[in-house]
């Protein structure tokens, strides 16, 4: 595939006008991910209300790829019960593993199907993943809080 | 078989002692294709292409005379074990050594500082002073990072002026080395900015106060003639695959007098004199620092890339890098939207440019990014922070995009590079 197939409209619409960007408070959670081979970063907070996602703040720098997808990801968690957005976590990421081979379900990963043609691209597969790990790692030091108050 | 270093008949007399073209001839991997363009490989900073002399003399080595090297005493063991050794000949004489002796070899260049690191380093004292530069290389950072956690020394480094170049100005007002300095290891030309550092000059102001000088080569060895008596310092490290030759061989050279007085650093077998289980003695250097079975192959493979670079002659290879160098930094800085990171002018400078790239709208195109187009497009470049994260946060941006050339570079692949930084400007610019 071409690459300027892999860089779909979406994702440069998110990258120039990322999604809920910026850190806000109150939350339960920050976590902080890097990308050691290229230095990209992001931190992350995750706020609850119960188990549901009411607020994803974050900040970071990095490539329109790992910006891109993160901004799609806060769109699709929040409002969403932590079961029901570690689920989609979890088919964004076999999406990202299939080599382009997965025929993701619009109707679910919506904004996030544009990001098939990434996994193409091995080397660029841990970009798009690098906000959907933050937001796991957050959600559960998120539900673990709340298990402890 | 046509001789590459001959002028082509007929030609007119190239100004730089070869023929780029025919230099490429030795090197297949050039004639590849990524999709429908011709492979630009500017990426030698990171790794060097190897000619077919150097695999061809890996091959053969191994086809050929395979054994263990100074332990098998059978003729097989003894033809690995010359031309070994005849391997770290050639090093000495390419770097002006006195002698064989003087050469370690490791598993690269990491090894090699992390050798001096832990050997040179052990005699430190809690307040003695190790001095790096902010444009270093990780692998000449972290090693004294970790022996100054290890000893109570104190890290301290060099900074940079405006344009890329060491501030030894500032060093020598402010006393950046003095009478507590004990080592001061510096890179001889940055992976990132191309600066070529004054390391005679730093020698001598290491040496007035007693502290051993360490040299980081990766990127110096390879593109200039070098020769360790001049260059002031103790111990010089380097690396095989960034200059032709394979992976999995770096190289430590040591002033003789210096390398005597150190401990070992991996223990193992052919580093000892006598082992008994109360205690061993230790081999002269360098064997005392290469415990195990060494990298036999890629020793001679490293023979074999020294023996390349000394039929082009490294005066022209010299050559070749500042006219590219040249070349390339005239035309990135007529790219509107390139900023280029370290010296601007091919002067006192290597041949790794690193740029950051921004559209016409402002919007800084991430290196990856650009690395993708580009890739796309047949050109090789790095994009990241190159192992030198310090450096790029002094500067105050988290990455770049680095195109670096090296004996086989020609002007057309810069013109791809430059055509590829324009297209992927005005791709994320909105003008497509």
């Amino acid at each position: 595939m071409s690459v300027e197939a892999m860089y779909q409209e979406i994702i440069l619409d998110h990258y120039k006008a990322k999604h809920h960007s910026g850190l806000r408070e109150p939350y339960q959670a920050q976590v902080t991910h890097v990308n050691p081979t290229c230095g990209d970063e992001v931190m992350m907070r995750v706020a609850l209300d119960g188990d549901r996602v009411v607020d994803v703040s974050y900040e970071g720098v990095g490539c329109s790829i790992s910006q891109a997808s993160t901004s799609v990801m806060t769109d699709l968690v929040i409002g969403r019960t932590v079961d029901e957005a570690l689920a989609l976590h979890e088919e964004f990421t076999q999406m990202m593993h299939s080599q382009g081979k997965a025929e993701p379900d619009e109707d679910r990963l919506e904004d996030a199907v544009a990001f098939i043609g990434v996994s193409q691209f091995p080397a660029r597969v841990k970009c798009a993943l690098l906000g959907w790990s933050a937001f796991k790692d957050a959600a559960a030091q998120a539900l673990a809080a709340a298990g402890k108050e | 078989m046509p001789d590459a270093f001959a002028p082509a008949p007929g030609a007119t007399a190239p100004a730089l002692g070869y023929d780029v073209e025919r230099v490429r001839a030795d090197f297949p991997i050039l004639t590849r294709r990524i999709g429908e363009f011709p492979l630009s490989y500017l990426d030698s900073a990171n790794t060097s292409q190897k000619p077919k002399q150097v695999v061809e003399a890996i091959a053969r080595h191994y086809l050929e005379h395979n054994a263990n090297v100074a332990r098998a005493m059978h003729t097989l063991g003894a033809e690995a074990s010359s031309a070994f050794e005849g391997a770290r000949e050639k090093v000495a004489r390419f770097i002006g050594a006195a002698g064989p002796q003087e050469v370690v070899f490791t598993k690269n260049a990491s090894e090699a500082l992390n050798l001096v690191a832990y050997t040179l380093g052990g005699r430190l004292s809690p307040g003695d002073e190790i001095v790096i530069s902010v444009m270093e290389h990780h692998s000449n950072i972290v090693p004294w990072q970790l022996l100054a956690q290890r000893t109570g020394a104190i890290l301290r480094w060099f900074d940079i002026t405006a344009d890329g170049r060491l501030d030894l100005a500032r060093a020598v007002a402010e006393g950046l080395i003095n009478d507590r300095t004990k080592i001061v290891s510096i890179a001889w030309v940055s992976n990132v900015l191309g600066t070529v550092n004054p390391v005679a000059e730093i020698a001598g102001l290491a040496h007035r106060v007693g502290a051993h000088v360490v040299v980081d080569g990766s990127q110096g060895v390879p593109q200039l003639p070098t020769d360790v008596a001049s260059l002031g310092a103790d111990l010089l490290a380097f690396t095989g695959h960034k200059m032709l030759g394979p992976t999995g061989i770096g190289v430590l050279w040591g002033r003789y007098g210096l390398l005597e007085t150190l401990p070992p650093f991996l223990g193992g077998g052919e580093m000892i004199e006598v082992v008994k289980l109360t205690g061993s003695t230790f081999a002269k250097p360098p064997a005392r620092f290469e415990a195990g079975t060494p990298p036999i192959a890629q020793a001679v493979g490293l023979g074999a890339a020294i023996d390349y670079l000394e039929r082009l002659g490294m005066e022209n290879v010299a050559a070749h890098e500042q006219r590219i160098t040249a070349y390339a930094l005239e035309r990135l800085q007529g790219v509107e939207g390139v900023s280029i990171l370290g010296p601007t002018v091919p002067v006192d400078r290597g041949g790794a440019i690193s740029f950051t790239l921004t559209t016409p709208d402002g919007l800084e195109v991430h290196p990856h990014d650009v690395m993708q187009f580009l890739d796309a497009r047949g050109v090789a470049v790095r994009g990241g922070h190159h192992c030198a994260r310090p450096l790029h946060e002094r500067l105050g941006i988290t990455a770049s995009t680095r195109a670096s050339g090296y004996v086989y570079t020609t002007e057309t692949e810069i013109d791809a590079l430059v055509d590829g930084l324009v297209y992927v400007r005005d791709f994320f610019g909105g003008a497509r």
